[in-house]
């Protein structure tokens, strides 16, 4: 009975003993064996793909005696932004030796049209699918997604008839259509899922208060649809910006897009290869794809999301 | 065409998504002011009769008139009805006063007009703090408030409620209810509204209509609803708790007689529907309120023996479960009421206030 007594009143009295089992947060070991793996796997992948880059830089900014020396991962003794300059406006490209900047102004004049009309009526597409449940739409859907996984080589010749045939083989607005029409499938399925994904109410809505297919499309859909928006226009800038194929296919040497032009450079065979001058041609070439990302990475992932989650 | 003081006319509704049939020719006839409840499970097609009303579903066959004006083929827009949807869809981009200017807007109606009924709207509802804000800063009562704005700004002749209040929680479920029911009164519009909650409908209608599997199994008052529903299924649906079922057969003669087990009630005092009554297995069911217990058992027209299995107290009052003829019979008695399991217990009822349903199609006798 006394022992008892004690026993209850230790207890009570001494907190510490009551709580010698674990409590609070669980404590966290910096160097766990999972840690060091998951991050040493990190870092490995990290700079197996930043070496690259980096020899990129380093090498762009040497003289060529420089290079001859043949350290390729070693900094530049003396730094020269020589190269680039050449590579923007004097490397000579086939006839051409004013470098890569008609070429970008190129490939400018193709993605900015292509993109704009691409994305414009592959959202409405996508509207229309997701929305107005016309006879044969899912028809029309399968057909385009079918589309999506052609071969584009089986379609070159064809459509080179067809450029031919109404006269805009050649020139820039040719690329702007092929571009713009490769796009449709994948820009579509994005739209439709993103609307789909949508409450349906809303469109009720907006039908009863006496909208119709524009109205609720510019009043209602768009202005709710900007991380869509965002995505499609990165895949379009980077797709249309880095494509090579069309390009050189549906293009003259004084309208090819700046990916021709960079291939025409670092594949010359006459005279001296000018390292220097390929690393910062190809920089330069990579370097509006690599800008689009860097600001719009964070919307892109979101509206990723939002379009494969809920469609 | 429809009869003066009608303001919504269904006539032959039929609706087929392919092959599946969601309503079958349904006829419904909504009177000037009143205010309808389409009440059912889910799957039963009263949103879907709804949506058809509104326009935003073409129907098979049949017509749709609305104010003596058939609307068969009109847009939403031209058929003169406002909406209330079960989320809200308030457009997220826009304020309060844009969500309920949108429509007029797109009609192209003139500015001082619009906010001269953006103003009357949001002083009957009283958001007119709430104007310059995003649906999205609003709650979720408010939000409703503003959807409901939306269909008041229209100036319409019929409001259409699917299952606004269902997103909402018990508290404001009960407060935004009376709400509409008072808005109801104010503006005297026809109003239809959809909802699975029983309690809604029986508050708020002037007219029920029950429906199950596409078709309209009842159109009553509330209260004849309630205490005399036309089959089985409408008795079941309707009550908390529910009401009692007991199956049995049932003996026509010069005194109708309900035997199940070793009990026989009288029916003499049931009022059969239609003129002859003839023997069959047979559903007698009443209401737990209806059951008189104790010492007012013994006047009641039909009394037997009875033992506690289990109490449910519910606050108000509490519920009791025995056994009748072999099944679950529950019945109320007021809270202070001290009742443990296994006491014995007199219970009585009058016949008079039961519901007899032929057991092969389940319809009232």
């Amino acid at each position: 009975m006394s022992d008892h007594a004690v026993s209850l009143s230790a207890t009570s009295s001494n907190p510490q003993a009551g709580v010698s089992g674990p409590s609070g947060p669980k404590p966290r070991h910096v160097f766990s064996r999972r840690n060091i793996f998951l991050y040493g796997t990190l870092i490995v992948v990290a700079l197996y793909y930043l070496l690259p880059l980096y020899v990129m830089v380093v090498t762009s900014l040497k003289g060529m005696p420089e290079i001859r020396l043949g350290n390729i991962f070693s900094p530049p003794l003396e730094i020269t932004f020589e190269p680039w300059v050449k590579a923007w406006s004097q490397a000579c490209t086939g006839l051409n030796c004013d470098g890569l900047s008609r070429g970008f102004w190129n490939s400018v004049r193709i993605t900015v049209p292509s993109v704009i009309l691409s994305i414009a009526i592959a959202s409405v597409n996508g509207y229309a699918l997701a929305n107005w449940r016309f006879k044969g739409a899912d028809t029309f859907f399968v057909i385009l997604i079918v589309g999506a996984f052609i071969p584009y080589q089986v379609m070159i010749y064809p459509i080179v008839i067809i450029l031919r045939e109404i006269g805009l083989y050649g020139s820039l607005t040719g690329l702007v259509i092929v571009h713009s029409i490769f796009g449709m499938p994948i820009l579509t399925l994005l739209f439709r899922n993103y609307f789909t994904s949508m409450p349906e109410e809303l469109f009720r809505a907006a039908r009863v208060d006496g909208a119709g297919f524009w109205g609720i499309y510019l009043r209602i859909m768009l202005p709710m649809s900007l991380p869509i928006f965002v995505v499609a226009i990165i895949l379009q800038v980077t797709g249309i910006w880095n494509d090579f194929l069309f390009g050189v296919v549906y293009t003259r040497p004084d309208t090819y897009p700046m990916t021709v032009q960079l291939n025409n450079i670092v594949n010359s065979v006459q005279g001296v290869k000018e390292y220097n001058v390929n690393m910062a041609a190809t920089i330069l070439t990579g370097l509006v794809p690599l800008v689009v990302y860097f600001i719009s990475g964070k919307l892109f992932v979101r509206g990723i999301a939002a379009g494969a989650v809920k469609g | 065409m429809a009869a003066n003081g009608t303001s919504v006319s269904i006539q032959d509704l039929s609706l087929n998504f392919g092959a599946v049939s969601v309503l079958q020719t349904l006829n419904l006839d909504v009177a000037e002011g009143e205010f309808i409840v389409l009440l059912g499970p889910s799957g039963c097609g009263k949103s879907t009769l709804l949506n058809c009303i509104a326009g935003l579903l073409d129907i098979s066959e049949g017509r749709i008139f609305i104010k003596g004006k058939n609307v068969t083929w009109e847009e939403p827009k031209d058929r003169g009805i406002g909406m209330v949807f079960q989320s809200y869809a308030l457009y997220p981009q826009m304020t309060v006063e844009k969500n309920l200017s949108f429509g007029l807007r797109v009609a192209g109606i003139a500015k001082d007009e619009i906010a001269k009924r953006i103003a009357r709207a949001a002083e009957i509802l009283q958001i007119e703090p709430l104007l310059q804000r995003k649906p999205a800063a609003l709650s979720g009562g408010q939000r409703q408030r503003v959807a409901i704005g939306r269909a008041l700004v229209r100036d319409v002749d019929v409001f259409l409620f699917d299952e606004p209040l269902s997103n909402l929680d018990a508290k404001l479920r009960s407060e935004l209810r009376v709400e509409i029911k008072l808005l109801h009164r104010k503006l005297q519009n026809t109003m239809i509204y959809v909802t699975h909650d029983q309690i809604e409908a029986m508050t708020l209608a002037d007219r029920i209509a029950v429906m199950k599997g596409g078709v309209i199994q009842q159109l009553d008052a509330p209260q004849t609803i309630y205490n005399r529903p036309v089959n089985r299924f409408v008795a079941g649906f309707l009550g908390s708790p529910a009401m009692n079922f007991v199956e049995g057969q049932l003996e026509a003669g010069t005194t109708a007689v309900f035997k199940t087990g070793d009990l026989t009630i009288p029916l003499d005092r049931y009022g059969f529907d239609g003129a002859g009554t003839k023997s069959g297995p047979c559903v007698f069911g009443i209401r737990p309120e209806h059951v008189a217990f104790g010492e007012a058992a013994n006047s009641m027209p039909f009394a037997t023996d009875a033992a506690v299995e289990i109490v449910e107290p519910m606050g108000s009052d509490t519920l009791v479960w025995t056994k009748l003829g072999g099944r679950n019979f529950s019945f109320r008695v007021e809270a202070e009421k001290t009742l443990r399991n296994g006491d014995p217990i007199r219970i009585g009822f009058d016949p008079a206030r039961a519901s007899l349903f032929d057991t092969p199609s389940g319809n009232r006798m």
